[in-house]
């Protein structure tokens, strides 16, 4: 019944069901056999074997307005969103990123940059070097500022996928969720909010880094909640690993500012946009273990465990809200563009 | 930000909410039977698929959602007549939901996309500031909304309007459409949950009459989650001891009479006429029309509108809308789930029918909250705060 879309819409990059479908439709033919996980696992990126090691590779375009917003700006973004990439699938020490860079006409120099100076101290946080990149520039009025790609390479012993849930395991998401897109919006909307809505977004390789070293094989699935939020991740988890997630509405840590934000515009912020989070699925044993390796580290103090899979409803995400139960509703359309 | 107001609202208590729940399958039990019971308000509906109420409900119980959403309810011929108020020159005002909202075939915002001068207010003294900014054109609001929303309509009506300003009137009046629904046949509506807001002006005692004739219990209800729970407990009840009375839980806001003024100010301007409703037929006294001493004000009188709107009317409407079930899920005869579309061809972004318009509307709810399949049987248990 639904007739495949014609022309592209914003909704089509909101990390939702209708971008899905959209790279599925279109962009799945491209997928060729790999020895790891390829185009077709549609993960975070991918591995190749190389050795008796994996080689992830991912990469990552970034668009955002404002491209300067409260606790951070697009060259933080760009490089945390393609080291958090290779972090969600296991690789933790990245070898090389790449920035490719594509200007308006017109673009000042300084913010320019600043971008720059933005992009140099994030890597150096992320101990991840750039090697190589490539500039562009495109006439007046046929792009809206600036578009920075980056990709990042690494090599680890052990793939994680985002598939990897079973039926008992624990889902531990590791900070308040929903920063990173109020504080876009209420920049970019000019909302005039009290309190201190800041985006989250950070390189979290080494936050990751000591949860494998904690949990070990333990550590069974993990994905960052970008576009689409928690409960795209969680929805995509459900998906692949083939369980049912439940969560508990009253263990998701948020930020009371970033709730009085999201009642007052009737948004959830489990579907709104992290920059500096991951949601980690873990084998039951291991939870406690997991979760006081990620508190201890400055950017997991908040974690908590908060979802944990079942058999029954395979692909579904319910949503526990204390007085009773209900789906969580998938990320759709566009609920905030171009946040990343 | 108080953590106590955000977060720890006195009526969103798991423990009472539990305690309700079973108190309501006490009743269930006692009855030995299926029971179905209806609540007609958007609102209610919001927080009841909000905080996932129905799968605390005893199994026996069917709590379904009825005509309770003014947009909904508001009929093809009704958007018809303002698109061809719209489309003939004059200003058009209404409420935001009302612009998506199809017609025999076309919707204001089609209208709009046209050219026509459409504007979208958020009361009606701002349709008001539209007419005195355009003194040379004729301004009509569009006048949307049950009993509650009528008042603010019948209030301005009172009052020095300029000469070019009119209503189009297609206020509804629920009580009537309850009266409808009871007698069905089809239904087996056993019991009703009213709106608290409506009977904070109307009080509780104008269900008084309809509980007397019809043999149904009613229970005016407040928004929040154990308000509701506890509505239920109290309808259960009454319906177990064969009382088909009145019970006001909500006494923090409604009184049995209610606001006075009020109600003179709604039954000075608008009287009560047949007229259909959306997916429901003709409702006897559903209708609030302006009184015939308004009728300078009656913009169906005053602009010619008894009406042509033939030219707004396409009869060979698309295939999908005559798929399109609103008028029983309305009714409380089927649920967002048997309709072919729900969630596929029609979606909050392209709604076919009236219900996936609205904000207050049962399909537009169900999606925005993930649908509401029964959830009862699934265990699983809860994650701890870890």
């Amino acid at each position: 019944m639904e007739k495949p879309v014609q022309k592209i819409g914003l909704k089509h990059g909101s990390g939702g069901r209708a971008m899905r479908q959209l790279i599925e439709d279109v962009f799945l033919e491209l997928a060729s056999p790999v020895d790891g996980v390829g185009l077709s696992a549609l993960d975070d990126g991918a591995a190749i074997r190389v050795g008796d090691q994996w080689l992830v590779i991912t990469t990552d375009s970034h668009v955002v307005h404002p491209i300067v917003f409260p606790g951070g700006d697009i060259g933080r973004l760009s490089v945390s969103g393609t080291v958090n990439d290779l972090a969600m699938m296991g690789a933790t020490e990245p070898l090389a990123l790449t920035c490719a860079v594509i200007l308006e006409e017109g673009f000042p120099r300084a913010d320019l940059e600043r971008i720059r100076d933005s992009l140099k101290a994030t890597a150096l946080e992320a101990g991840a070097p750039f090697v190589t990149g490539d500039t562009k520039v495109m006439g007046k009025g046929e792009l809206d500022g600036i578009v920075l790609n980056t990709t990042g390479v690494a090599l680890t012993r052990r793939v994680v996928t985002d598939a990897g849930l079973r039926p008992g395991d624990l889902l531990i998401v590791t900070g308040q969720v929903g920063d990173h897109g109020m504080a876009i919006m209420a920049k970019r909307h000019d909302l005039g909010l009290q309190g201190d809505l800041r985006s989250d977004v950070a390189p979290i390789n080494g936050l990751i880094r000591a949860a494998l070293a904690a949990g070990g094989d333990d550590v069974v699935a993990m994905k960052d909640p970008t576009r689409g939020g928690v409960s795209g991740s969680l929805h995509e988890m459900a998906a692949k690993g083939r369980v049912g997630i439940v969560l508990t509405e009253q263990a998701v840590p948020v930020r009371d500012e970033v709730r009085a934000a999201c009642d007052m515009l009737g948004i959830d912020p489990l579907l709104v946009a992290n920059e500096g989070k991951a949601v980690i699925g873990v084998r039951a044993a291991s939870a406690q273990k997991v979760l006081a390796a990620l508190r201890a580290h400055p950017l997991g103090r908040d974690a908590a465990v908060f979802a944990h899979a079942m058999a029954e409803r395979p692909g579904a995400v319910i949503l526990d809200t204390g007085l009773g139960r209900r789906l969580l509703s998938e990320p759709e359309g566009e609920l905030l563009p171009r946040i990343c | 930000m108080a953590k106590d107001l955000t977060q720890e609202l006195k009526f969103r208590d798991p423990a009472k909410a539990r305690a309700l729940a079973a108190a309501m399958q006490r009743n269930l039990d006692a009855l030995g039977r299926e029971v179905s019971v209806m609540h007609v308000c958007g609102s209610h509906e919001q927080a009841i698929a909000r905080f996932g109420l129905r799968a605390v409900l005893p199994p026996q119980l069917k709590l379904i959602m009825g005509p309770g959403c003014p947009v909904c309810v508001t009929d093809g011929p009704e958007v018809d007549e303002a698109v061809a108020l719209a489309q003939g020159g004059a200003h058009v005002c209404t409420y935001g939901d009302m612009l998506r909202l199809p017609g025999t075939s076309r919707s204001l915002a089609d209208a709009q996309a046209d050219g026509a001068r459409v504007h979208v207010v958020y009361s009606v003294a701002q349709a008001v500031d539209v007419a005195r900014a355009h003194p040379a054109d004729q301004v009509v609001f569009m006048a949307s909304g049950f009993e509650t929303t009528a008042v603010a309509t019948a209030a301005i009506a009172l009052t020095d309007l300029p000469r070019n300003f009119s209503i189009l009137s297609v206020h509804k009046y629920v009580p009537a459409a309850m009266e409808v629904v009871s007698r069905s046949k089809e239904s087996n509506i056993e019991g009703f949950i009213a709106a608290g807001h409506a009977a904070i002006i109307t009080g509780s005692a104008i269900f008084e009459p309809f509980a007397a004739r019809t043999g149904s219990p009613v229970v005016v209800a407040g928004f929040e989650p154990l308000d509701i729970l506890a509505a239920i407990v109290k309808l259960t009840e009454l319906i177990l001891e064969r009382r088909p009375e009145v019970f006001n839980a909500y006494p923090r806001c409604v009184t049995r009479a209610g606001n006075l003024p009020a109600q003179k100010v709604l039954w000075r301007v608008f009287e009560p006429r047949a007229g259909k409703w959306r997916g429901i037929a003709e409702v006897p006294d559903g209708n609030l029309d302006l009184r015939p001493e308004f009728a300078r004000l009656d913009a169906r009188q005053r602009l010619g509108l008894s009406l042509d709107t033939s030219a707004v009317r396409d009869e060979a409407a698309a295939g999908l809308e005559r798929e399109c079930i609103c008028g029983p899920i309305m009714m409380g005869l089927a649920s967002p789930h048997d309709c072919a579309l729900f969630g596929k061809a029609c979606v909050p972004e392209a709604p076919v029918g009236a219900c996936m318009v609205s904000s207050e509307g049962t399909c537009r709810i169900w999606h925005t909250y993930g649908g509401a399949p029964d959830l009862r049987q699934v265990e699983g248990r809860p994650a701890g705060q870890g």
